[in-house]
């Protein structure tokens, strides 16, 4: 293994390497960044293709007009376990595992600040995981109410209500174990020589969305407190006969909430920041203001939660007050899609798969962005809330946006991580099918619910039918798709015999591609000596 | 756009778009989401353009070298300006619908709604201020409800009401409105939360358990307009349609008072028995 810069000391000699011996001992125990980056990695992926069989049935109950597949009390815990298994089960675990995996690598550091409780973040996630699934399986089934749990609705549920709220909290606690663990890191183990101001944007996305964790995960944890004692205590937190409010539920979980979509975005927004400027082979445009508009996003994510709400019927200056804060928002996210246009602009561009998909995130996240944008607009939200246009919203902005980040991102490092490439034509054949399906599956859900469709119902008026069965099509064929991508990664893993070299990319920059692919066990014993071609993408000046 | 300046009571196969509804603040929402609409078309031209045109021009393939700045002060400093300057434009015209959607004053009757599972009540609270005792419960109809039974086995497209298919958009009782005439609504809940919409008036608005909101609407065409309940309440959100029937005035006050009579006789009836039963205990 030879040292691919000569600044950097080889300290990374297979004899120095200290693998732990045994399965139990190398997996459960943990306390290495790469491992625990693999593990979130591969339950991330677990998580997607439950959540995604969910989906799957959802859309053949939607395949046309009348029930004909199951009742409406699961068609309801479907639409709920979905929306929770995808939200805290395949997106939030895949960014911190990314996170895991690079971010020593990124600042030149030679494992996560806190290893050990990075271990307990990562194995409470399994087993909070499978206390959510298994009510399905419980009398009485799953919960019902949406993954929002409004009260008084969540609180109809029977025993499930106090499995979910435990889950709940125990993924909570997980993650913000997990913030504090990557905040530790990115302030304290920094290589000489990696100021804040020269940090990949990855690590700058991360910094900002860990702060936001730490913000709101609490505050959601409180309010499924209150749910739990309203449930079982007697409390009347949200119960109005006891002199309770179920508004307040809303303003608490979207404060929660709202700052929770950043958290599945922000963590892209990086990912694609590394992606285009090398495959462009130029550098970031506007650096800083790249790092600058995350954290306007960030602070304007806090306080705009209360455009989930237009209908619920607040005040007029609260009305104006969230839709001026929401509009705000794509002023920043603007600044971000120009920037990466630019920095495409007088480049050298190829198109490899993780390129691919960070287009196709930059078009398709700025379509979720103009329907955002439309729905903070309050006398319009009036029609489009809780309909069918708000569905294909966020799932343009969380499927083709935060997923297709994650994506890019798996094909971007997958050779760094396992030191062979990935067959590049079947990364494109996944992307090609993903990219086409992905629209014939939600772009038709804008027309549905312009022309009247409500979210969350099983069944519905012929008028809807040809639009929502295309949409199942495009379902099913997303969900087949898949499989492709899970093939390319067992392939590129135990059967690619195409080895990957350090700089992996031609126009990479950035101290993990100093290392050796696969990366060693542990990053970087000694501090790298860092120079500023071997930064990322920045211009270090500006 | 296809559907454009077509006041539609129902919505259509293959329809694109909302609906132009039938009142002015349906007509002023519509296009306020037009003018969003097409804004996000001429920045995606813009946007969209620019990287295509850059994704043609400046590849590998081709011989590109890539240039070496990455930054463009100026250039910055336009794409924050205009941004400002266009969200400017689409607020303007949205605040002044908001104020005038929040302003209920002025109303000739009102509508109270309530939100059950899963069903509406609709009491007519008073009409040009005077009270009146009509209310009544509306629910999905029984032919959707047959139709919609898992496994039923019956088709969804059978269920028609004067040529136009209402699968699951129809009820037993339809709320009887006068056209040109200022409805206050006032919506509240009795267990769940439920959200009262039909896309014809333009708005939704959440019924709550212990909280009552308001909301209004001036119907301009007669017609029968359709909508369901948006928020999910439980197994049967999907089956607890509304439908707005809007007639003109006189025709509405002659209803009026059938009905107000009809609750007259309900209740010395009702009160007849108990006396008896009174009596005799």
């Amino acid at each position: 293994m030879a040292a691919v810069n000569p600044a950097i000391p080889d300290t990374h000699s297979d004899a120095h390497e200290h693998k732990p011996h045994g399965f139990l001992q190398r997996w459960l125990f943990t306390t290495n960044h790469k491992d625990i980056g693999t593990l979130y990695l591969v339950f991330s992926l677990t998580a997607f293709f439950i959540g995604g069989t969910f989906a799957m049935l959802i859309r053949a109950e939607l395949f046309q007009p009348g029930l004909q597949l199951m009742q409406p009390e699961f068609f309801n815990q479907l639409t709920t376990m979905h929306g929770l298994i995808m939200i805290f089960g395949a997106i939030m675990p895949a960014f911190v595992g990314l996170a895991n995996w690079m971010i020593p690598m990124m600042i030149g550091a030679p494992d996560m600040a806190l290893p050990r409780m990075n271990n307990w973040s990562f194995w409470i996630l399994p087993f909070a995981f499978l206390l959510l699934v298994m009510e399905v399986f419980l009398p009485g089934g799953g919960p019902q109410g949406g993954w929002t749990m409004y009260p008084p609705l969540a609180l109809e549920g029977g025993a499930n209500v106090a499995f979910m709220i435990f889950a709940v909290h125990l993924m909570g606690i997980s993650s913000i174990m997990g913030a504090i663990n990557i905040i530790a890191t990115i302030l304290n183990m920094r290589a000489p020589g990696m100021d804040l101001l020269k940090m990949p944007v990855f690590v700058w996305s991360w910094l900002i969305t860990a702060f936001l964790l730490i913000m709101v995960m609490p505050v959601l944890a409180g309010a499924v407190t209150m749910l739990l004692t309203d449930k079982f205590f007697g409390t009347s937190f949200f119960n109005a006969a006891g002199g309770g409010d179920p508004v307040m539920f809303q303003h608490i979980f979207w404060f929660f909430g709202h700052p929770e979509v950043y958290i599945m975005i922000l963590p892209a927004f990086g990912i694609i920041s590394e992606i285009v400027p090398t495959f462009s082979r130029k550098p970031l445009f506007g650096y800083q203001a790249m790092v600058y508009s995350l954290a306007s996003i960030a602070f304007l994510s806090c306080i705009v939660w209360a455009h989930h709400m237009f209908a619920v019927g607040m005040p007029l200056g609260g009305e104006l007050f969230f839709m001026y804060g929401t509009m705000l928002i794509g002023i920043p996210t603007g600044v971000k899609v120009f920037n990466w246009v630019s920095t495409m602009w007088k480049g050298s561009i190829t198109f490899e798969t993780p390129m691919l998909f960070a287009i196709a995130f930059v078009v398709l996240f700025t379509i979720g962005g103009f329907s955002g944008v439309m729905c903070a607009i309050v006398p319009a939200d009036f029609q489009y809330q809780d309909t069918y246009f708000v569905v294909s919203h966020f799932h343009y902005v969380l499927v083709s946006g935060a997923l297709f980040g994650i994506m890019a991102a798996v094909y971007y490092w997958l050779p760094k991580w396992s030191g062979n490439m990935y067959s590049e034509k079947w990364g494109k054949i996944h992307f090609w099918s993903s990219v086409i399906s992905v629209n014939v599956l939600f772009f038709p859900q804008h027309f549905v619910g312009l022309a009247g469709m409500p979210r969350r119902i099983p069944d519905y008026n012929v008028a809807f039918a040809d639009f929502n069965m295309m949409s199942s099509i495009g379902g099913f064929w997303f969900g087949a798709s898949q499989f492709i991508f899970l093939g390319v990664i067992l392939h590129c893993v135990y059967r690619s015999r195409q080895r990957a070299t350090a700089q992996v990319w031609e126009g990479a920059r950035g101290l993990e591609w100093t290392l050796p692919s696969p990366a060693p066990y542990h990053s970087f014993s000694t501090p790298p000596v860092i120079t500023d071609d071997m930064l990322a993408h920045g211009d270090v000046a500006h | 756009m296809m559907v454009s300046g077509l006041a539609l009571a129902n919505p259509q196969p293959w329809q694109l778009n909302m609906p132009t509804g039938a009142t002015t603040i349906a007509q002023r929402i519509y296009d306020v989401h037009m003018l969003a609409f097409w804004v996000c078309v001429a920045i995606g031209v813009v946007v969209y353009g620019a990287m295509v045109y850059a994704l043609f021009k400046f590849r590998k393939s081709r011989g590109a070298v890539p240039a070496r700045w990455s930054h463009n002060t100026a250039m910055e400093l336009v794409w924050t300006t205009i941004p400002i300057i266009i969200l400017i434009v689409m607020a303007w015209p949205a605040t002044k619908l908001v104020v005038d959607m929040a302003n209920v004053e002025n109303s000739e009757m009102t509508i109270k709604v309530t939100g059950y599972q899963w069903k509406w009540r609709y009491e007519y609270v008073d009409y040009f201020g005077k009270a009146t005792p009509v209310n009544f419960i509306s629910t999905l109809d029984e032919h959707s409800n047959r139709v919609r039974q898992t496994g039923s086995g019956l088709d969804p497209h059978a269920v028609k009401d004067g040529g136009e298919n209402v699968y699951l958009l129809n009820v037993d009782r339809p709320l009887l409105l006068p056209v040109g005439v200022k409805v206050r609504f006032v919506l509240t809940a009795d267990d769940v939360i439920h959200s009262w919409w039909v896309p014809d008036l333009g708005w939704k608005q959440d019924a709550i358990p212990g909280i009552i909101n308001s909301n209004w609407t001036r119907i301009d065409t007669a017609g029968t307009y359709r909508g369901q309940c948006a928020e999910l309440c439980g197994k049967d959100h999907g089956f607890m349609p509304i439908v707005v029937k809007a007639v003109p005035k006189a025709e509405f006050e002659q209803w009026l008072a059938t009905q107000e009579g009809a609750a007259a006789a309900a209740k010395t009836a009702q009160a007849a028995p108990a006396a008896t039963s009174a009596t005799q205990g």
